[in-house]
């Protein structure tokens, strides 16, 4: 059996699992990074609006961490906030030394742009591709440290012993050969959930595996309610028009060519939190203000030269996916699937299990995670744009440090090579059967149907609909059927795996939904309009129980902020 | 909208010679090249092998030949193709690396080749308290090759990569430049000599290929040449690099291969008479070998201005 082992590996190549690397390598540990696309394609690449800290003098990462607060809707642990917005402004600093090109004001120093639900300008950017420069410029410091990557392997399962992650198993997908990876410590930093939803503006390879195999493995997920709809998506694929359109002043207009947040959000009109943003367009094509379900976002006023230089790939998206020149013309969107805020619980450390040893919530000995995939709560009920970007960074590079000096502490664990013939007698058996349904088939309806359930709005009914119809496509399950049965670069074979881990979190969705009885950030029911702090200040956990996710609950950490009522 | 995809097949596992299937799709107005792609690997034949994630030109996974030429799968739109190539559409993958299954190709020489050039910013010491402070122009030129998302269309066709495989060829050099132009990096002399030596810089014949088939308006050809003013204003003229300038015309001679140029001319259009008289002396002796490739081909100047044209006219 083929078999790899370093004390820490680190799953996932996007910018959590990149600077996880980066961190624990400058530390000096023995780590290895696996991603099952090379690592710059990571979805990472694609943010493109920005990323938020306080660096300017008249700004404080108090301010970036009420405004976080606030746009959690009270729901985000404000001790993991105070660290993301005080400790973001050094990793800022830092990715700028390691080239990262920010783009500069007039003095030369990180220039920033207004983004949502901010009450200063604090959102450093690379014209409107943030994502791809960071992610870039990380690996080329990786490749410049010489980081030892498993590229293009897919993670299947994690191997669990008396609740301890002692690796996990991967196959090589150029070959199909599965391996056994030991590693003293495990770090998840495999992205979101992206194609539960359809459409989504989430790249195909976002497909939960992280929070499936973590799910099955035993950890917990947080907060899987809050699924947040971006307000500005294409309506052709869902391809996303970044916040920093609206950032650098771009109008919503309905079809009467109205302002219309000027009802919904009198003072910071487009600016707004996303979720209010997204529900207020949600109420206008609803009420008949829409064309073909989508309002319009307009940039007319700004001009070419902004346009083209500031947001120069969304005038290319426009007119590649929409024919539309968005000099000349509004462009028709619409709210769609965007980021998960729910997760794997982690602390701030980046560890899933409660390492106090009171056991406040399950979890796993020595798997760690960070990124899109965990949930340290500084999104709370609802994300703030460009905040994202920063969880990523300063999680990251916390958890790198926290695997890293577990693994010091402890030894590999014992791993039975029984689990990876598991694996492979799986496979064989997939190979094996008849005729049946396409994975494809069972995505694309397990997307429609969180998409009509358990979206912008939602009730105890379209909610239990969703469930219902996610419930009998995982029944099908065993019906899928391959049309490859080849070793080499089976994507088939990648594609049931997938959909297995996705169907397990549609499922946590959907139940710690149902289980929210309050309105809170994305989370808007319309059969319960009012937050609750009374009952549902909050966490909701989901973990695996005997016949699906069993849901319990966790108090929200509160340092200086008290609840109050939200408004923009 | 009708399209007929024709897709290159080849499965190591069973061994065959490469094979090509044919698919005739019903497409949405605004489907790309990777949506039919999708649409065939969900429904029809689950076994075909490509890349793609972001589906928004950003993540770099689903270069491939498309009617021949290195284009993104997930920009290149259906419709367009349709109305200026003729409606079937050949889809092959990428050239100068080797196919793994179908439109896979095995990138790691790519990869290899970028890590070269040593990258990694090394900042300047002593190193600022906050940030560097710089000017935003400086920014927005590294901008330019920083836009690169590594997805290979220049490498496929690349036509001296096509005869010499030694070539660090136009990605890695676009990165290159991205290093020493960047006011904060502490290595630039370093940089400088490395790219000079031979089988970087001078190596490139200025096909323009690169230009034409970056998606993301990289212009690697062009961070070649300012790399090539760059080295010789400091001075790193000596070496088996620079003496190499002709490194083109001498591996066509070692191969004897010609066909490239076809792709040359066409890229360079015919109103470019410097890049064209350069060509010349290649094209003579190509003539006298009776292998002279059609001088006027399909398209003269840049495909893309071209269907822009076309989409404007089509749309009024
Ligand atoms: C279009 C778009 C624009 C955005 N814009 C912004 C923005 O402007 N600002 C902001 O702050 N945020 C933005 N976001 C959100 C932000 O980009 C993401 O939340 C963040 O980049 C996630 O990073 P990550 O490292 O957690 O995951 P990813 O970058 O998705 O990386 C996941 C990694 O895990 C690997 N992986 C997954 N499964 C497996 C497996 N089974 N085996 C092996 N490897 C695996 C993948 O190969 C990949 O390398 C945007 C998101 C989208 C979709
Ligand atoms: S211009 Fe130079 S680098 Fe670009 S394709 Fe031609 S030979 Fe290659
Ligand atoms: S330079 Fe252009 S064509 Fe070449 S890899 Fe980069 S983006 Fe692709
Ligand atoms: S799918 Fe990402 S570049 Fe085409």
């Amino acid at each position: 059996m083929a078999t790899i082992q370093h004390d820490v590996i680190i799953i996932g190549g996007g910018l959590a699992g990149m600077r996880a690397a980066h961190e624990a390598l400058t530390q000096g540990g023995d780590v290895a990074m696996i991603s099952k696309i090379y690592p710059t394609r990571s979805h990472s690449a694609a943010a493109q609006g920005g990323m938020q800290a306080a660096l300017t003098e008249e700004d404080s990462w108090e301010s970036h961490a009420y405004d976080t607060v606030k746009g959690s809707d009270y729901l985000g642990d404000q001790d993991a906030i105070e660290i993301l917005c005080r400790e973001g402004v050094d990793d800022i600093i830092a990715m700028e030394r390691m080239g990262v090109i920010f783009n500069r004001d007039e003095s030369g120093k990180i220039d920033a742009r207004a983004f949502g639900g901010t009450s200063a300008k604090r959102t450093c950017f690379v014209a409107d591709q943030t994502g791809q420069a960071l992610l870039h410029v990380m690996w080329e410091q990786l490749l410049r440290l010489g980081l030892k990557t498993y590229d293009e392997w897919f993670v299947t399962d994690l191997l669990v012993e008396n609740n301890r992650c002692v690796g996990s198993v991967a196959m090589q997908i150029s070959t199909g050969q599965l391996h056994l990876v030991r590693a003293k410590a495990t770090v998840l930093c495999t992205g979101g959930a992206g194609h539960i939803y359809a459409p989504s503006t989430n790249g195909l390879a976002v497909t939960a595996d992280g929070l499936g195999m973590a799910y099955r493995a035993g950890a917990s997920l947080m907060d899987m309610e809050g699924v947040q709809h971006h307000p500005t998506t294409l309506k052709s694929n869902g391809v996303l028009i970044t916040e920093g359109a609206r950032g650098e002043g771009a109008y919503l207009l309905n079809s009467k060519g109205e302002r219309f947040m000027e009802n919904y959000a009198p003072n910071m009109l487009e600016l707004a939190s996303r979720d209010v943003v997204s529900r207020a367009e949600t109420t206008e094509i609803l009420e008949g203000r829409g064309v073909d379900g989508t309002v319009f976002i307009d940039l007319r006023h700004l001009g070419r030269e902004l346009i083209t230089t500031k947001l120069a790939q969304i005038y290319e998206l426009a007119r590649d996916y929409a024919n539309c020149n968005v000099i000349e013309e509004p462009l028709p969107i619409q709210p769609g699937y965007h980021y998960l805020m729910g997760g794997i619980k982690t602390d701030v450390d980046g560890r899933t299990w409660d390492v106090s040893g009171n056991n406040k919530w399950k979890g796993v000995e020595a798997l760690f995670a960070a990124g899109e995939t965990a949930n340290v709560s500084v999104h709370g009920g609802n994300r703030l744009g460009g905040n994202s970007l920063l969880d990523t960074v300063v999680f990251g590079r916390r958890t790198g440090a926290g695997a890293v000096e577990y693994a010091k502490s402890v030894d590999y664990g014992e791993i039975s090579e029984a689990s990876v013939k598991d694996t492979e007698a799986r496979i064989k058996s997939l190979f094996d059967r008849p005729d049946g349904v396409r994975s494809a088939t069972l995505r694309r309806e397990m997307g429609a149907a969180m998409n009509d359930g358990i979206a912008v709005f939602r009730n105890e009914e379209s909610m239990n609909i969703a469930l219902q119809k996610v419930r009998a496509l995982k029944e099908k399950l065993p019906e899928v059927s391959l049309h490859n049965s080849g070793r080499i670069f089976n994507t088939d074979l990648l594609a049931y795996f997938e959909l297995e881990n996705m169907m397990d979190v549609a499922e946590a969705i959907a139940l710690s939904a149902l289980s929210r009885k309050e309105s809170r950030g994305a989370h808007a029911r319309t059969d319960f309009p009012d937050r609750d702090d009374e009952n549902w200040l909050k966490h909701t956990l989901a973990t695996k129980g005997n016949s699906g996710p069993e849901i319990s609950y966790l108090p929200v950490t509160i340092t200086k902020w008290e609840p109050t009522v939200r408004s923009y | 909208m009708q399209a007929n995809l024709k897709i290159q097949r080849y499965d190591p596992e069973v061994g065959e010679e490469p094979r090509y299937d044919s698919h005739q799709l019903d497409l949405p107005e605004y489907a790309t090249v990777l949506d039919a792609l999708l649409q065939i690997r969900d429904d029809v034949d689950g076994s075909l092998a490509m890349r793609a994630s972001c589906r928004s030109a950003i993540c770099g996974s689903c270069s491939m030949r498309i009617n021949g030429e290195a284009r993104l799968a997930c920009k290149t739109l259906i419709a367009n193709i349709v109305q200026v190539e003729g409606a079937e559409v050949t889809i092959e993958p990428m050239g100068n690396m080797p196919v793994v299954k179908d439109l896979v190709v095995d990138m790691s020489m790519f990869w290899d080749k970028v890590q070269k050039i040593q990258p990694g910013l090394l900042p300047k010491t002593p190193e600022p308290e906050r940030e560097f402070i710089v000017s935003n122009d400086s920014m927005l030129d590294l901008a330019t090759a920083l836009n690169c998302i590594m997805c290979g269309a220049c490498v496929s066709d690349c036509t001296v990569l096509e005869v010499d495989k030694e070539f660090i060829g136009p990605a890695a050099l676009a990165k290159a430049y991205r290093f020493s132009n960047d006011p904060r990096d502490n290595a630039t002399d370093l940089r400088l000599d490395l790219y000079s030596q031979e089988n970087y810089i001078w190596s490139c014949t200025r096909c323009f290929q690169c230009v034409q088939v970056c998606p993301k308006d990289v212009a690697p050809m062009e961070k070649i040449m300012s790399l090539r003013k760059q080295t010789i204003e400091a001075g790193h003229t000596n070496n088996p690099g620079t003496r190499h300038t002709q490194a083109f015309a001498d591996s066509i001679r070692k191969t004897g291969r010609l066909d490239e140029i076809r792709l040359t001319v066409k890229a360079f259009g015919i109103t470019n008479i410097t890049a064209m008289i350069q060509l010349i002396p290649i094209g003579w002796r190509a003539f006298r070998h009776k292998k002279m490739p059609h001088l006027l081909p399909k398209s003269i100047s840049s495909i893309k201005n071209v269907r822009r044209i076309m989409d404007k006219l089509g749309n009024e």
